[in-house]
């Protein structure tokens, strides 16, 4: 059961084969006995789940049930709840129960859903390894000596160690797609505004965007959904017409059954491969792109020159946008504040220094350095023409093709520490997958081999604004023939 | 203090909008509510939250934007943008105000004014901005803190900038009014200074005539006119009694203190925050298309110069006459409404009386027009009887001030107060004739000086005749009689 697929499990429950209480029941009991090793969850309500899940059951005997209505669903803890503490990794939040439901939890409960628990990140999103975590670092399930990405870690972590059957997740400059290859999961982060930002806390608000760590594009496309669709309280929110995200997977593309992807032009970035990249994950990407052609896709070459500089306009407007977004969390209101303080400011520097972490005092100092007065045009703005030049060089490409595919992070997982004091090297984790921030358009990782140590190795697209639906049937024609997405790390399966 | 200094003074006028709830959320703005009823998940910025913006703000700035304009919508930017205005302070609870800084949503316009010394003049507009407000700290009955109250956060304002194009504080105060007016006129702010909606800051800076503008200190905070005129005249006092001293004026944002009538230093512009200004992409580019343009044309009054315009063409008014026709909506009523009763060739004369014996008496009781004891029907009736010569105008002034004191009510409370004191004219002939005889029988002497040539002597039998007459005797019939008895 813990390795079964959404759509089995809603077969499942539909049968009464299980219940959702049982259902859910299995995988606190999978939290209970991983976590301690793993630190997935920052929270566990299972009094509070099971509450929910109890309703599911209900929904489902009266027949109205939905795909998702009494499936258990691990939140990452960026997403509000209401009556769950959500902490976003920081001990600035961490007496904070969140009032209200975000967008997509609301979604989530109104599609019958089991909120599982709330999972562990690096703090306000803020890192590629889950370790600046105030809850503590997040260990990879395929070897807990390595970390499992970031930011969401403990939400990739879950739903690799079967803890959760999935997981709701964000990604700002990474943080599911990194995660999701370094994890062997499938990661989504859909278009800049196709899920309603409302309730998920900000880290850089033009950047960021929910998305799903799953363990197939299937199951992915079933929780996209549930998660997409306008919300008139994010003004970022797009309005367009609700599309099915799986219509494509089960209709035959190509020419033959054995050619689905017949037609499909998978654009190769030959900037992607070259210095920087571990030769064990080039392997990996490459025979993924055989793999593609061999399913019928034609394999062109692009080019996408300004990408090389994503990480550095990343670097000024994500961190900009963060020490606006961060100055809300004052301790005036809720949250951490300072035991003792003699006025206002002390109040202030005391609180903050307090509740925030390393990670977030340098990019909140970074931030507030490149807006300032006689700083802004050099950097801020600058980074923004980049922006733009990014966003061009992908329209350009994708008049050639209609997917850009290439390694979703430069290594397999790394070891707990050994990037923790160079920011740089962190930073640059987030080469590949930056750029599609930058340009807002959908991005993923699948799972495609393995590389050094047994460790996965993620495969990462690219596709065009709202391509979502196209995405997920190139990803799951290739898992279709592939098995590397039903590798489990060794203990985890059972 | 020497005479050849000019006072130069550009306004900064935030105006709050009359929407029902705020500028980024669905909270009420109304005023006096228990302190943070009025505060929603997105006020107190819990984590997590949006802003979206309010179209009805957004169409009062566009109903402004096209009120100082004449009607054009060459001064809205069709794209705008908001930006965040970064500071840390405890009812600030984003830590940030949404306003907007590089594109704002209306760029120019004009406000006109009649200055006392210079006569009808245009202000120019630099530009305005929406904004939200800030809450408020309270500082007193917390037992050593502070309390919030987060019920006006959020709350639409309009930030008017004005161009420094005023030369005294008669003209800042002129300018106020009228940027008041405006709002009221065109229906997007209650103009309520008590409650805060309307609140000026000054900035004030003083040179030789000819010379390049001097330095300025902003004046904040002004929320009557009465103060806005103190605190200019005090600000530009001490600026030019600093530089005749030798000393020089460093830029710095004052403060106004009502009790003591003095300015007094805030912050200096080494303390000037760096507000990190930067657009807000929480939300989109403001876009304003020409089919909302057209529609909210179309629900404007008519304004201010399109009225001036019409008075000056269709009644021969003076330029002067209609701009003071024209200082609110109400006036502007109040003369049309008497037009429309007595025709249009009345309309010098009613315009005489309301800037002349109505607004004396408005002013002396402070009161403004709405509130005129005397109604514009009422003052039609008496200016009726001064057309139909059945009261003098002397005597009409008395009339105006009885119905002033309510001495009657009703439309004819004109008629029967000049009933009641038998104020009326006497233009019989016979009777006038009779009082001539009496008054040159008894003024023997005036006549002999007349006829020797003193024409003064004519205008003392005159007014001899009137007091006989007690001012009713019509005075061009006076005239007459008494040339004819006397050639």
């Amino acid at each position: 059961m813990i390795n079964s697929s959404l759509k089995e499990l809603a077969i499942a429950l539909a049968l009464k084969k299980v219940s959702s209480v049982e259902l859910t029941q299995l995988f606190l009991d999978r939290i209970a006995k991983l976590n301690g090793e793993l630190n997935a969850f920052i929270t566990v309500d299972a009094e509070r789940s099971l509450a929910q899940a109890r309703s599911a059951d209900a929904r489902i005997s009266a027949g109205n049930a939905g795909p998702l209505t009494g499936i258990p669903v691990a939140h990452k803890d960026i997403f509000c709840a209401q009556g769950w503490l959500t902490t976003c990794g920081s001990k600035m939040l961490s007496n904070f129960v969140a009032p209200y439901d975000a967008h997509v939890i609301g979604r989530f409960n109104d599609a019958g859903s089991v909120i599982l628990g709330k999972t562990n990140m690096d703090e306000f999103a803020m890192g590629s390894s889950n370790e600046t975590s105030f809850y503590g670092p997040v260990k990879n399930p395929w070897n807990t000596g390595r970390v499992p990405g970031g930011s969401s870690g403990g939400s990739a972590a879950a739903v690799a160690a079967r803890m959760a059957p999935v997981a709701t997740a964000t990604d700002t400059g990474g943080s599911i797609r990194q995660p999701a290859a370094l994890t062997g999961l499938t990661g989504l982060k859909p278009t800049y505004g196709v899920v309603s930002r409302y309730g998920m806390i900000a880290f850089a608000s033009s950047l960021d965007q929910g998305g799903i760590l799953a363990r197939s594009a299937e199951d992915a496309a079933l929780m996209l959904n549930v998660m997409s669709g306008f919300d008139a309280r994010d003004s970022t929110s797009i309005d367009r017409v609700t599309e099915d995200y799986g219509r494509e997977l089960e209709v035959p593309g190509g020419v033959a059954p054995n050619l689905p992807l017949t037609g499909v032009r998978v654009g190769v970035v030959k900037e992607h491969f070259g210095a920087g990249l571990a030769p064990d994950v080039a392997r990996a990407v490459q025979s993924a792109l055989d793999e593609l052609r061999r399913l019928g896709a034609t394999l062109v070459d692009v080019s996408t020159p300004n990408a090389r500089l994503g990480v550095a306009a990343y670097y000024v407007i994500a961190p900009a946008e963060a020490s606006s977004n961060l100055s809300r969390f004052d301790g005036v209101r809720y949250g951490h504040r300072a035991k003792s303080y003699s006025n206002l400011a002390e109040m202030y520097s005391k609180s903050r220094a307090e509740g925030f972490g390393a990670e977030v005092k340098r990019r909140i100092l970074i931030g507030t350095y490149v807006l300032s007065h006689g700083y802004y045009d050099a950097y801020y703005v600058k980074a923004q023409k980049i922006r733009r030049l990014i966003a061009n060089d992908f329209a350009a490409a994708f008049k050639d093709c209609d997917i850009v595919v290439g390694p979703t992070s430069p290594t397999v997982a790394f070891e707990l520490g050994a990037k923790a004091s160079d920011p740089v090297q962190m930073y640059l984790n987030d080469v590949y997958t930056i750029p599609a921030n930058l340009a807002g358009l959908p991005g993923m990782s699948i799972p495609c081999g393995l590389g050094e140590h047994g460790l996965p190795v993620g495969l990462h697209m690219v596709g065009n604004y709202f391509a979502e639906a196209k995405m997920l049937a190139i990803a799951h024609h290739y898992q279709c023939a592939t098995d590397w997405h039903l590798r489990s790390p060794e203990g985890m399966s059972a | 203090m020497s005479a050849n200094w000019e006072i130069v003074i550009g306004l900064e006028t935030h105006v709050q909008l009359s929407t029902d709830s705020k500028i980024f959320s669905g909270s009420s703005t109304a005023f006096g509510a228990a302190p943070n009823t009025q505060a929603s998940a997105v006020d107190i910025a819990l984590p997590g939250v949006l802003p979206v913006a309010n179209r009805g703000a957004v169409e009062r700035a566009i109903r402004f934007g096209l009120g100082v304009n004449g009607g054009l919508a060459d001064n809205i930017n069709r794209r705008s943008e908001f930006a965040r205005k970064n500071y840390f302070y405890p009812d600030l609870p984003k830590g940030y105000q949404i306003s907007q800084l590089d594109l704002p949503i209306v760029n120019g316009g004009e406000i006109a004014i009649v200055s006392p010394t210079r006569g009808e003049i245009k202000v120019r507009l630099t530009r305005a901005h929406l904004e939200e407000d800030a809450g408020k700290s309270l500082h007193e009955d917390f037992h050593g803190m502070s309390g919030i109250d987060l019920n006006r956060a959020g709350t639409p304002l309009l930030e008017i900038v004005s161009e420094p194009d005023m030369r005294s504080a008669e003209e800042a105060v002129a300018y106020a009014r009228a940027l008041h007016a405006m709002v009221r006129w065109i229906g997007i702010c209650d103009g309520n200074m008590q409650e805060g909606s309307f609140r000026c800051d000054a900035n004030v800076s003083v040179r030789r005539p000819g010379e390049a503008l001097g330095t300025r200190r902003e004046v904040k905070n002004l929320n009557s006119f009465r103060f806005l005129q103190q605190a200019i005249e005090y600000e530009a006092r001490w600026q030019i009694e600093t530089l005749e001293d030798g000393g020089r004026i460093q830029q710095a944002t004052v403060l106004f203190d009502p009790d003591s009538g003095k300015t007094r230093v805030m912050r200096s512009k080494e303390d000037a925050h760096d507000y990190r200004y930067f657009p807000d992409p929480d939300l989109l580019p403001l876009v304003v298309d020409e089919a909302w343009l057209d529609r909210v044309r179309g629900e404007l009054p008519e304004l201010p110069q399109q009225k001036r315009d019409r008075y000056v063409s269709a009644y021969a008014l003076s330029s002067a006459d209609a701009v003071a026709l024209t200082q609110s909506r109400e006036t502007a009523e109040y003369f049309e409404d008497m037009v429309d009763v007595l025709g249009d060739d009345a309309a010098k004369t009613v315009a005489n009386w309301m800037m002349g014996e109505l607004a004396a008496a408005l002013n002396r009781d402070n009161l403004d027009i709405p509130r005129s004891p005397v109604t514009s029907r009422q003052l039609a009736g008496l200016l009726r009887r001064i057309r139909d010569n059945t009261v003098s105008g002397k005597l009409a002034k008395d009339v105006f001030d009885a119905m002033w004191q309510g001495d009657a009510r009703g439309e004819d409370a004109a008629d029967l107060i000049i009933e009641k004191r038998g104020l009326k004219q006497i233009s019989d002939v016979g009777a006038i004739e009779t009082i001539v005889d009496q008054v040159l029988a008894a003024n023997s002497k005036s006549v002999e000086e007349f006829r020797a040539g003193k024409d003064k002597a004519f205008n003392a039998l005159v007014g001899q005749v009137m007091k006989a007459s007690k001012g009713k005797a019509n005075p061009a019939q006076v005239n007459e009689i008494l040339r004819r008895k006397l050639s």
